[in-house]
């Protein structure tokens, strides 16, 4: 799929934009601080209803402006859609689906698929736990929708436990009695529930993302004049806070292994007001060889990590039929040349690429193609002559 | 901010639920600028409301007497019972057409963060109600989404050793939703097709 049209209003620096776009690829160069960033980041906002930079949507409204909007026109099989979001800090936010109304916000997921990358990823391999898992999920999602509402439910179940456990916890502590342990066993059923849900499906995404992964680094990495070294072997496995039993596919057993391990840990959990066992206390263990790349690989490999897990995304939705809009997000300035002419090899050919650099020396000549310049709130595109 | 009434007035508009401060604002205005009239049918309502409305002492239900008019109705089958959260739920189950049975409000779903257990639902009075054994289903017609899904569970639990048939809507409803912006059409057919709980 591509993008044909970004409209932005109120959206971070922009008071309003209007970006023909086309297939194939487009770079956007300007200074530091200027704006390119923001306007990809839009997109990915469509796409994923989020933001690779913040948490929160308050800092994607345009200072001093109450709301924003976001408008993607997208062309996929050669049928066209236009996906509106309306960012309301304050309050719930709005999709439209070729301006009609959605009832929920997450029904706009699965129009515009991307998959980005940028120096934010450094962090999937060096950085917390939490981050990865946020990998797999958004992958979830973006590889079938509906997970969007499986991830809600269980934070949303998370949140009400944990809420419980607090009260049940310091009501036992004082000695009184266990009206909150009734209802408990009424939250450890839906934990159990939901959170196998969530579990089954990273462990298959996990599963099918492995060779892609392996494959990519390869790729990224290979030896060359200035490193002429074989790299290691990269490899993902997923980790669970529990020992998952023989056939964690079947949903039914992974449900009554979640069940029998909270039982187990009532006490630990009650003691500390918290949930214990589940898929947010997961995480996704990345190696080089035999060894673990967090605390071990070096930062240019933890870099070829970085970016082999983008590109096995990239891979796998490519696989299954589907090209997502690729974006290149200020990543060329982090890589040495050998990678970026790497990286620019492998994703030269999707059907969409979205470039962003401040000096457009930094991207490798194979990625030639429409270029905007982007200085002082303004969009330009450059005709070359 | 206003002087003294107007303030007040906006003040008390703003803990409606669902009116932000501006609403409340506007709809102050709006008071302000309309027919006296208008205003004072609107403040007569509010004051009667309050003084004659009360909740079925059955089913929970609003009502204008001791009993609300489903159950004072002898033709609805007493032996089916539909278990919902709140009054407006029955409004929205009446309108389907399709339920002739009675119905018993909980006034709410459980919500550790709200701080809404069991115990203040009303549980106690739905399990005195079955106790003659008359009510040989009960259909959970609690919203369907994560709190009504948790409130629905505990109640299976506690009412499957009593060996009535117990019963969940049909799904086709929108999840993570309220059953009172379900259209009637899906709300129907979530009643004609709904299932046996089994565990
Ligand atoms: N909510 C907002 N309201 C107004 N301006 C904002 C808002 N959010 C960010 N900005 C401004 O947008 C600019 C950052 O834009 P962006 O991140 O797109 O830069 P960039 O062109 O990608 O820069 P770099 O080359 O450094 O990556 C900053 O100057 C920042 O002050
Ligand atoms: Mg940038
Ligand atoms: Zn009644």
């Amino acid at each position: 799929m591509y993008a044909t049209h970004l409209s932005l209003h109120d959206f971070r620096s922009y008071a309003g934009a209007e970006i023909e776009l086309e297939p194939g690829i487009t770079v956007f160069v300007g200074p530091n601080g200027h704006g390119k960033t923001n306007l990809v980041e839009a997109i990915d906002y469509v796409a994923t209803l989020g933001s690779h930079r913040v948490a929160s949507d308050t800092p994607l409204v345009r200072q001093g402006a109450g709301r924003a909007v976001v408008r993607v026109e997208a062309v996929r099989d050669e049928r066209r859609a236009l996906a509106e979001i309306e960012i309301n800090p304050g309050g719930a936010n709005r999709a439209r689906l070729n301006k009609s109304p959605l009832r929920r916000t997450r029904e706009i997921l699965g129009l515009v698929r991307t998959v980005l990358f940028s120096p934010e990823d450094l962090a999937l391999v060096k950085g917390d736990p939490a981050g990865r898992r946020r990998f797999l999920d958004d992958m979830l999602v973006a590889r079938a929708p509906r997970y969007a509402g499986v991830r809600q439910d269980y934070d949303r179940v998370l949140k009400q436990r944990n809420t419980l456990l607090k009260t049940a916890g310091a009501a036992r502590k004082a000695g009184e009695g266990s009206g909150g342990l009734r209802t408990l066993e009424v939250w450890d059923d839906h934990l159990a529930r939901t959170g196998a849900e969530l579990l089954a499906a990273r462990l298959e995404l996990v599963n099918t993302l492995r060779p892609h992964v392996a494959k990519a680094y390869e790729r990224v990495a290979k030896p060359h004049a200035g490193n002429p070294r074989e790299p290691g072997a990269a490899q993902i496995a997923y980790q669970s806070s529990f020992e998952l039993p023989e056939e964690p596919g079947d949903r039914e057993v992974l449900t009554a292994a979640l069940l029998a391990e909270v039982a187990a840990r009532r006490d630990d959990e009650l003691a500390r007001g918290v949930s214990l066992v589940g898929p947010h206390r997961d995480d996704l263990v990345l190696s080089l060889g035999p060894l673990p790349a967090k605390g071990y690989a070096s930062h240019g490999e933890a870099w070829s990590l970085a970016l082999a897990l983008r590109l096995a995304c990239f891979d796998l939705m490519r696989a299954e039929g589907d090209d997502p809009v690729l974006i290149l997000d200020d990543v060329f300035a982090e890589l040495d040349v050998d990678r970026r002419a790497r990286l620019a090899e492998s994703v030269a050919g999707a059907e969409q690429v979205l470039v962003t650099a401040a000096v457009p020396a930094d991207v490798p000549e194979v990625l030639a193609g429409a270029r905007f310049d982007v200085a002082n709130g303004e969009v330009r595109r450059v005709l070359r002559p | 901010m206003y002087e003294g009434i107007v303030q007040d007035l906006i003040d008390e508009l703003g803990r409606l639920p669902g009116v932000g401060p501006k609403s409340a604002q506007r709809i102050a205005f709006h008071l302000l600028a309309a027919d006296p009239a208008d205003v004072k049918r609107l403040a007569d309502v509010l004051v009667e409301v309050k003084q004659k409305v009360r909740f079925c002492q059955t089913c929970g239900n609003v009502a204008e007497d001791d009993q609300c008019r489903i159950c004072r109705d002898p033709g609805r089958d007493p032996t089916v019972l539909c278990v919902v959260e709140e009054s407006k739920d029955v409004v929205a189950v009446e309108r389907t057409r399709e339920f002739r049975g009675r119905y018993h409000v909980l006034g709410g779903a459980i919500s550790p963060i709200e701080g809404i257990g069991p115990d203040d639902l009303r549980i106690r009075e739905l399990m005195q109600r079955l106790a003659d054994g008359t009510v040989t289903e009960a259909i959970l017609a609690t919203d369907p989404n994560l709190e009504g899904e948790a409130t629905a569970t505990y109640l299976t639990r506690l009412l499957k050793p009593m060996g009535l048939r117990i019963t969940r809507l049909a799904s086709g409803l929108p999840v993570g939703g309220d059953l009172e912006y379900a259209d009637e059409v899906t709300l129907g057919r979530a009643f004609e097709g709904r299932r046996a709980v089994d565990d």
